[in-house]
């Protein structure tokens, strides 16, 4: 017998664990069929994997296909475990880890609402400026503005923004696609 | 409806109703019994099969039944099984059973009714969302919206069920679809894209992995119902390729029968109860060939303790077995089959030869192992053991066309370390769900696929309980299963938990108020027989075996016996709790070995 296997107290098994998590994001092509985003999400929630981010829609309507992204967190043996399971799906056709082909681009849009009068209201709109933010909407003491980038970018424009009134954002989830001239 | 018979075998797409689709479905994918119960929601299909002789229908006493015995008799065939229950509770008591055959990897199409569409979502009676509850315990299912799109379901379902890693699928049927007519046409080429399991492996890791056996010292086989569900040519493969490699082998549960346990090259069942040799063997090997298994915990035991110093090899179909618990070094993602098939082709192609010197070494030290004995137990004249009535039932039974299933618990694992099997397709369990009931209803779906065999039900007198109604589906179908109950009085597996883990505090696990197994079989039209003596079991077991008639043995076994060998959860394959047998510890275990068995 190993000396040096430390002999466990409890006859029941105990979660060994080395690795350290990481957060990969998944493309995930699928069928556009009733039911396949609930087999996906049924998958991580059923098998105890974590979703960051998910975003979903149609992108090729002459195929019946979607494009689902989702960001996840996990050792890299549960990543791997992950982009098996969906693979195994009879509806999903094919499954991109973008964080591991590395060449990937990853978009996020946000709506962000700020009330505010005088001064905050102006300070609002010069950081939007320079965050290059949009103007979609306004009244006499309310901006919403339309922000495009990648996750921490906006992060940090609603950090800027919760002193100067922020009310409310509503974020699309990450998009991604892969940089050059090839599909994914 | 139309009047298109079943029997009309004209290729040309012919217009039918939804309901004779689903039969002719299946007459054309072969299927000749049906398991199932009728209800509101799919009398149509009934009366579809009503008219037809195609497809003989089989009338389970719950839906449970129904799944089981198609699992049944799907794993004793090799096709796939066949299901038809009602909506509502009908879908809901099939659950356990289609979940039992995800766990189990055996391909069945189960076909639910729904309420008509237009009810949906309505609340209506015997309403559920039957492919939402499904979606987690089957491989793939379906809601049929459009008659037009049934025909193409139908038959995707039999593909997707058996191809591949084999699994379970439900095509839930609303009723207005059952009533509405569309055109049908036979199976064609299957249309989908993105559905296409590998069955042939990439050369390179099979290569290298012929190169790491040719390599090896400790080599072992570590083989698993992968093996079987790829067919009996896989099971060739693989006793021509542990043959030429002179490499022991074990299995896992679900993979008996794959290797003839005959053969001196087999070490018995690894795992949980597996034998000595079997785990010990598993731990110190410096190469582990797995085939068709998934390291499933109670194979592997304690993970980080699990085979330290082994160079790993594992084939399997479905990529998602892969590093899934453990970590292997060479995997190859194919059929067994396939994958067999070309080992032992470049294994022969390029002369590879084991090292001779260091598999007889090894061979000694696994014969050490054996020496041991793992499997012995204390014999007795009083009481029947229970491992005793299973050597006899196999000594009486062995040179017969004999199929057995079991329950779940401590009579299971007697069965598989006693009940020795030579070829596959022969042993029916409940491997990956352990449905207590599971073997009662599989015996019925084994005795139909052969009417001719003797099959044999190995149960506990709790686990049978479970099940018990589907004898008389045995008996209304003249299927004359024998169940052979070793009655302990308790849920034995419980209670031996409860004994070594919970000292001995048996919370609930006494059998309270046993009916009378001979009277409750004579009361259902069956043949009960009791034996309580061990020197009347052989008469007794050969009086079962020769009546044509559906038997149920109460077979009263010692009470307090344990299952051993056994690995407790959570332990390496190396602290072995043996069985008290008298036979003292040898030079077979190290010393530090001795401090834990």
């Amino acid at each position: 017998m190993n000396a040096n296997v430390p002999s466990s107290t409890s006859h029941y098994p105990t979660a060994t664990n080395v690795q350290k998590p990481e957060t990969h994001t998944l493309s995930v092509l699928v069928d556009n069929e009733p039911g396949v985003l609930a087999r996906v999400i049924g998958l991580f929630s059923g098998r105890g994997y974590n979703i960051e981010s998910l975003t979903v829609s149609e992108t090729e309507h002459q195929k019946h296909q979607s494009l689902i992204t989702v960001v996840t967190t996990g050792t890299p043996m549960v990543i791997e475990q992950i982009k098996n399971q969906l693979d195994r799906l009879v509806p999903v056709h094919r499954v991109v880890d973008m964080t591991i082909s590395g060449k990937a681009i990853e978009r996020e849009l946000a709506m962000v609402k700020v009330r505010g009068k005088g001064d905050e209201r102006v300070e609002a709109l010069r950081l939007a400026d320079a965050f290059r933010a949009r103007v979609i909407d306004a009244t006499t003491e309310s901006f919403v503005f339309e922000i495009t980038g990648k996750s921490d970018k906006i992060e940090q424009f609603v950090a800027l923004m919760l002193p100067l009134g922020l009310v409310e954002v509503s974020r699309t989830g990450i998009a991604a696609i892969a940089r050059g001239p090839d599909p994914m | 409806m139309t009047k298109h018979t079943a029997t009309n075998d004209t290729t040309e797409p012919r217009q039918m109703t939804g309901a004779e689709m689903v039969i002719q479905a299946m007459a054309d994918q072969g299927v000749k019994h049906l398991f199932g119960y009728p209800g509101g929601a799919v009398l149509p299909i009934y009366d579809a099969l009503f008219a037809q002789k195609d497809v003989r229908h089989i009338l389970v006493r719950h839906e449970q039944g129904a799944v089981h015995a198609a699992e049944g008799y799907a794993r004793s065939t090799g096709k796939v099984g066949c299901v038809l229950v009602t909506s509502g509770p009908g879908a809901t008591n099939a659950v356990t059973g289609l979940t039992d055959a995800l766990c189990d990897s055996i391909p069945l199409v189960c076909i639910t009714g729904q309420v008509p569409t237009h009810l949906i979502g309505n609340d209506a009676f015997q309403e559920c969302d039957t492919v939402g509850i499904t979606r987690p315990c089957t491989k793939h299912n379906y809601l049929v919206k459009r008659i037009e799109d049934l025909p193409r379901i139908l038959h995707e379902a039999f593909h997707i069920a058996a191809s591949g890693r084999p699994g379970p699928v439900v095509v839930d049927i609303p009723k207005d679809i059952q009533f509405a007519t569309g055109m049908y046409s036979r199976p064609t080429e299957f249309p989908h894209t993105g559905y296409h399991p590998k069955l042939k492996a990439d050369p390179a890791p099979i290569k290298a992995a012929v190169e790491l056996m040719a390599r090896a010292k400790k080599p072992i086989f570590y083989t698993g119902g992968g093996v079987i569900n790829s067919g009996p040519q896989a099971s060739k493969l693989l006793r021509e390729l542990v043959q030429a490699t002179g490499f022991p082998i074990t299995s896992t549960l679900m993979g008996l029968g794959a290797y003839p346990a005959a053969d001196p090259q087999w070490l018995g069942m690894l795992g949980m109860h597996g034998t000595l040799e079997a785990n010990m063997a598993m731990h110190d090997c410096d190469v582990m060939v797995c085939v068709g298994a998934r390291f499933d915990d109670r194979i592997t035991g304690r993970l980080d303790a699990f085979s330290p110093n082994s160079k790993k090899i594992h084939i399997d179909i479905d990529p998602s077995s892969i590093n899934k618990n453990v970590h292997v070094d060479i995997p190859i993602i194919g059929d067994c089959a396939h994958v067999l098939q070309d080992m032992l082709h470049l294994w022969k192609s390029e002369k590879k030869q084991a090292d001779k010197k260091a598999i007889g070494d090894w061979w000694k030290q696994v014969d050490k192992w054996r020496a041991r004995k793992s499997l012995s137990y204390r014999p007795s004249n009083e009481v029947i053991k229970p491992q005793y009535a299973i050597q006899r039932l196999f000594e009486l039974t062995k040179d017969r066309d004999t199929y057995i299933t079991t329950e779940v618990g401590q009579h299971q694992m007697w069965a598989a370390q006693f009940y020795h099997f030579n070829e596959p397709n022969r042993w029916m369990t409940s491997g990956g769900l352990g449905t207590m009931g599971y073997g009662l209803p599989a015996s019925v779906g084994v005795q139909l696929a052969h009417p001719k065999s003797l099959v044999i039900d190995i149960a506990g007198e709790a686990s049978v309980q479970m099940t018990m109604q589907e004898l008389s589906t045995a008996v209304q179908y003249r299927l004359p299963i024998k169940i052979f109950i070793l009655n302990n009085s308790y849920m034995g597996m419980v209670r031996q938990w409860q004994e070594l883990l919970h000292g001995s505090r048996y919370s609930e696990s006494y059998s309270e108020a046993l009916p009378d197994f001979v009277k409750l079989a004579e009361a259902m039209h069956a043949v009960g027989i009791r034996c309580e003596k061990p020197g009347d079991l052989d008469h007794a077991i050969k009086e079962m075996i020769d009546i044509d008639r559906p038997v149920l043995f109460d077979c009263v076994v010692d009470k307090a016996e344990n299952c051993f060998p056994m690995i407790p959860s959570g332990k390496a394959h190396n602290e072995m709790i043996l069985g008290d047998s008298g036979v003292s510890l040898d030079d077979a275990i190290t010393e530090e070995g001795k401090m834990l068995v």
